[in-house]
């Protein structure tokens, strides 16, 4: 198997000559069912992490429902041309969530899901956080605090092409650390860029602990708001309240939007759930065969 | 591109537990040592004891991370600030430059993951600009650690320094170096005295394959000079001038890019004492861009005992 994609994310081989079919429609209104599609990403998620390396786990599954609800419901892509010109951004500011991100991409058909098996191998461009070389990555990150700033890039190119593309930008919480998000707010909030939405994954977990004991952040949602933007906040696992929430018109004010998403770190795996050691894991057999049985029985009514 | 043989990676501690365990110890016997810590996971499970209260996790926040260092310093503390290479020289180098390395402040910059050592994580997370950054400012004291045993004496001994260290820490388990002469920081360890070329080697991947290249060297009748430069800042010119006066051309290796890096630091120095060729290995100009173990990683770049050999052959013989 080669070690690049056929299709790279910023290329495409050939413009096409109208809306291309699987994001002609705009999904602001969709309540397709994600139940089936969030099941399948957790365990491609604890999959991976049963490879070679090891991976994210925690902030993958508290990311599953954020993602396939921009992928599956809410943004305006074609994952059989990734580079269309037309299409809303993601960008996964907390690029440890990448396992999370490529196994959203490849369940939403930018590559086979089969090519998940490469994550970590020697040569793979499947790296732990986002290489852009896999379709549908649209910038690389895993240095905490980048993509808020990015983001507005994106979100001014909008504006100056005259279009309503939106900018999703999805951070974790103790992310929020970082001083330059807070330098990137104040700038959208300013330049009242409406087409920019922030997602904080509010896990509450950090490497080392509890966000509330290493660094706090709370008052959150006041933060956000004196800072002079729009603020929801919602279940991060439940879809339709994130689909409300993320396809929310921009108001009459102007502001940007940012929704702080209420998650469980390694949602779905009750051994590890809620707990700082689920950031990071490398699954034994065992573990990985416990891990899928637990995805298993709770996906049965 | 067929992969190469990846040996399993051995099991000594790697250099950043090893730095790790000496800071635990020394916590409670000397009451300026603060360590400043930001989400690094590193510290998890450790107990200082009384000391305590001078353990400090700020959280994810490299930039304010050095600037506290700084301050800390300035009133008569001894911080160590911990974070991954990559965040400490590019992302916090700012803070460095003006707020440490400007005043000349005793912080010890603890960088582990350094140069591809954090593998699969990617080019965000891969240092390969560090030793280029920390070493062009004044008052900054480089240091490479390779080996357990070297990491070991050169954390120790930087301890004692007056001004600011970079501690270039990496993230995994390494073999053992050859045995050789003790570590003295500012000094480079001499590991073999050859009359025919000088390899100078920086990090441990690039020390075992300059001996694996040496000992393959010997078998084709050219003896080389080994030296393992850990301290890149100050460099012991006179160590590398005297080896290249009697050998003719350097090679250098390091995992590092191979622009401003090591490698660079050498042919600068060289360039003005002695008309020798210094030939340099190291990272190749563009981002790494698929996953890999460091060993694996180092082996596509080309940061290899062959590659050495092969430089090595070419220009004592041609
Ligand atoms: C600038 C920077 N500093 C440190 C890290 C190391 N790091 C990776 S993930 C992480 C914790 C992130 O916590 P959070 O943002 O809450 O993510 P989640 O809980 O969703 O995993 C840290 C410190 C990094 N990737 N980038
Ligand atoms: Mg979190």
């Amino acid at each position: 198997m080669s070690s690049t994609f056929a299709v790279r994310g910023g290329q495409a081989p050939t413009a096409p000559a109208a809306a291309p079919a699987t994001g002609a429609e705009h999904r602001q209104t969709d309540r397709t069912d994600l139940t089936e599609v969030t099941a399948r990403i957790r365990e491609h998620v604890v999959t991976m992490c049963a490879g070679r390396e090891g991976g994210h786990v925690g902030g993958s599954m508290s990311l599953v429902e954020i993602l396939s609800v921009l992928y599956f419901r809410v943004m305006l892509v074609d994952p059989g041309f990734p580079a269309w010109p037309d299409r809303d951004v993601l960008l996964l500011s907390k690029g440890h969530g990448g396992i999370g991100l490529y196994a959203t991409l490849a369940e939403a058909g930018y590559f086979p899901v089969e090519r998940l098996a490469e994550y970590g191998e020697h040569g793979s461009p499947l790296m732990a956080h986002p290489n852009t070389e896999v379709p549908g990555v649209e910038m690389p990150t895993g240095s905490l605090g980048h993509g808020l700033a990015l983001g507005i890039g994106f979100a001014l190119a909008n504006r100056l092409d005259d279009t309503d593309r939106r900018t999703f930008v999805v951070m974790g919480d103790g992310e929020l650390q970082e001083g330059s998000v807070w330098e990137a707010a104040s700038v959208a909030a300013a330049h009242r860029l409406d087409g920019l939405v922030a997602v904080v994954d509010r896990n509450g977990l950090q490497i080392t602990g509890a966000t509330a004991e290493v660094n706090d952040l709370e008052p959150l949602a006041d933060r956000w708001r004196a800072f002079g933007w729009r603020v929801f906040e919602v279940d991060g696992h439940d879809v339709d309240a994130l689909t409300d929430a993320l396809s929310a018109a921009p108001g009459q004010d102007r502001r940007p939007t940012v929704v702080i998403a209420r998650t469980v770190k390694g949602k779905g795996l009750p051994m590890v759930e809620d707990q700082a050691r689920s950031h990071y894991a490398k699954l034994g057999g065992r573990q990985h065969r416990l891990a899928l049985e637990a995805l298993r029985k709770a996906r049965r009514p | 591109m067929s992969a190469p043989a990846v040996p399993a990676p051995p099991k000594a501690p790697s250099s950043r537990e090893v730095y790790r365990d000496i800071l635990t110890e020394l916590m409670p016997r000397d009451e300026r040592v603060v360590c400043l810590d930001t989400d690094t996971g590193l510290f998890g499970g450790v107990d200082f004891g009384p000391a305590a209260g001078r353990y400090v996790n700020i959280g994810i926040a490299e930039h304010t991370l050095m600037g506290a260092a700084a301050g800390l310093a300035k009133q008569g503390r001894v911080p160590f600030a911990n974070t991954m290479a990559a965040f400490a020289s590019s992302r916090a180098i700012e803070a460095v430059k003006i707020n440490i390395a400007y005043n000349d402040l005793p912080v010890r910059i603890a960088a582990t993951h350094s140069g591809v050592s954090a593998g699969h994580l990617g080019a965000t997370h891969h240092s390969l600009e560090d030793i280029a950054a920390m070493r062009v400012l004044p008052n900054m004291t480089v240091v490479v650690a390779a080996d357990a045993a070297s990491t070991d004496s050169l954390v120790r001994q930087a301890l004692a320094l007056p001004g600011p260290v970079y501690l270039r820490l990496g993230r995994n388990a390494v073999p053992d170096l050859p045995a050789g002469p003790p570590v003295v920081l500012g000094q480079a360890q001499v590991l073999r005295q050859g009359t025919d070329v000088t390899i100078a080697a920086c990090g441990a991947y690039p020390v075992l394959s300059a001996w694996e290249a040496a000992e393959e060297l010997s078998g084709l009748g050219i003896d080389a000079t080994v030296l393992h430069v850990h301290t890149v800042k100050p460099l012991d010119t006179a160590t590398l001038a005297a080896a290249a006066g009697i050998t003719g051309t350097v090679i250098t290796v390091e995992e590092h890019w191979r622009a401003g890096g090591f490698g660079a630091a050498v042919a600068e120095a060289l360039t003005e004492l002695l008309p020798v060729r210094v030939h340099r290995l190291g990272m190749p100009d563009r981002f790494v861009s698929v996953s890999g173990s460091q060993r694996y990683l180092l082996d596509r770049a080309g940061v290899t005992a062959a590659a050495i050999v092969e430089r090595a052959t070419s220009s004592v013989k041609g």
